[in-house]
């Protein structure tokens, strides 16, 4: 498991922490990663047949986690995200948090910035703060991390909390790099299923 | 069979088909014509209903449904298909089986001008994000239509959409509270 660095802006470095967060994971966790950076980060962790990244359906990722999360309740199910994208979906945010599921974990990768598209900023850049959102939509389990060591604490709560969880952490602008997970996503999705109900494509 | 018997009798044949398909999940925006089905959804063993405040989170709820190995439908207004536009594109690019359930607005008997729009465009709409499309008319034609879109979205990895005509669904009215025929 790595260290989880720091850019030198002294904010969290996304790349090492989403690492230390999916590190020997479980075979019951489930991830849908949602577009840009979420998905090069998780790719960069380690590709799964358990992760499901999205390269497009910007907004999709807490809902679909949802509906899986709803189908598997004995699975644990992370929406691994950013703030552009859950500000796109905070329809999605509601609609999880009102559906209780306690299998249900959201990590927000928040950078404050919109980075596929040239760095402009986000609303949480501006005074939006998406953990006290959070509180509103119905969470039961809400983390607002801002240092290592709070983020390191992440790596054994998605293990353990009881759901809808949802954790905003603050991580640098600075761009970590693009690791390309496959983007096919028929065979995303093939294989995604093949591991978790043993089924495979007619 | 009176009116009221007539317009239970296809709401409930489309929550026998959902039945018979094993739909496990139904993710919906509120429509008036939907009423009773969503009810008996919600009350039904064996089935999830997922409220969702905008139709895309429902596209992409029924997509992790499969994921998850459950079928589900999706039931919405015409005017909510405009929201579903870019989040199609999930389940075409990675054919996610999707059968969508719409009750049509801006047609027979609309009362509400802004509501013409999005419903006379709405099949269109559908059919450039590659939807096939099934108009219902009238309530003979509800059980088997049904069944076709579930059947095709399930066999396929395809998406459909059943029309549910604004001459069979009811229209509504300002003056009666906005219920409609849907009153019940």
């Amino acid at each position: 498991m790595s260290t989880i660095e720091t850019k030198p802006d002294g904010l969290i470095d996304r790349r090492t922490f989403v690492d230390h967060l999916v590190a020997n994971r479980s075979d019951d966790l489930c991830i849908v990663a949602g577009l840009g950076s979420p998905c090069y980060d998780l790719k960069a962790a380690g590709d799964h047949p358990l992760n499901f990244y999205l390269y497009g359906a910007m907004g999709g990722a807490v809902p679909m986690a949802m509906g899986l999360a709803a189908a598997q309740p004995e699975k644990r199910v992370m929406a691994l995200t950013g703030d552009g994208e859950v500000l796109m979906g905070l329809t999605g945010l509601a609609a999880a948090g009102a559906e209780g599921l306690e299998n249900l974990i959201v990590i927000v990768l928040d950078n404050e910035r919109y980075g596929e598209t040239g760095q402009q900023t986000t609303h949480t850049a501006r005074g939006v703060n998406l953990a006290q959102t959070a509180i509103g939509l119905g969470y039961r389990a809400i983390r607002d991390i801002k240092t290592q060591d709070e983020a390191a604490e992440l790596h054994d709560w998605i293990k353990t909390v009881q759901g809808p969880a949802c954790a905003v952490v603050k991580i640098s602008a600075e761009a970590a790099g693009m690791a390309l997970p496959p983007q096919d996503g028929v065979y995303l999705k093939h294989r995604f299923r093949e591991r978790l109900l043993g089924v495979q494509p007619r | 069979m009176t009116d009221q018997a007539q317009a239970d009798a296809w709401r409930d044949a489309i929550f026998d088909a959902f039945q018979d398909a094993g739909i496990a999940q139904v993710a919906y925006v509120p429509d008036a014509g939907h009423k009773r089905l969503i009810e008996r959804t919600h009350a039904a063993n064996g089935m999830r209903a997922m409220s969702v405040a905008t139709e895309e989170d429902a596209v992409a709820c029924l997509a992790g449904a499969w994921l998850g190995g459950q079928k589900g439908a999706l039931l919405m207004q015409s005017s909510g298909v405009g929201n579903t536009i870019n989040m199609l594109s999930l389940a075409k690019t990675c054919q996610f089986p999707l059968p969508m359930f719409i009750t049509m607005r801006g047609e027979w008997g609309e009362f509400n001008s802004w509501q013409m729009q999005m419903g006379e465009t709405t099949q269109a709409h559908l059919e450039l994000s590659g939807v096939k499309c099934y108009r219902c008319e009238t309530p003979e034609d509800v059980a088997e239509t049904v069944r076709v879109a579930i059947d095709q979205a399930y066999n396929g990895n395809c998406q459909t959409a059943v029309l549910l005509a604004q001459k069979l669904v009811g229209t509504k009215k300002f003056s009666d509270g906005g219920l409609g025929d849907n009153k019940k």
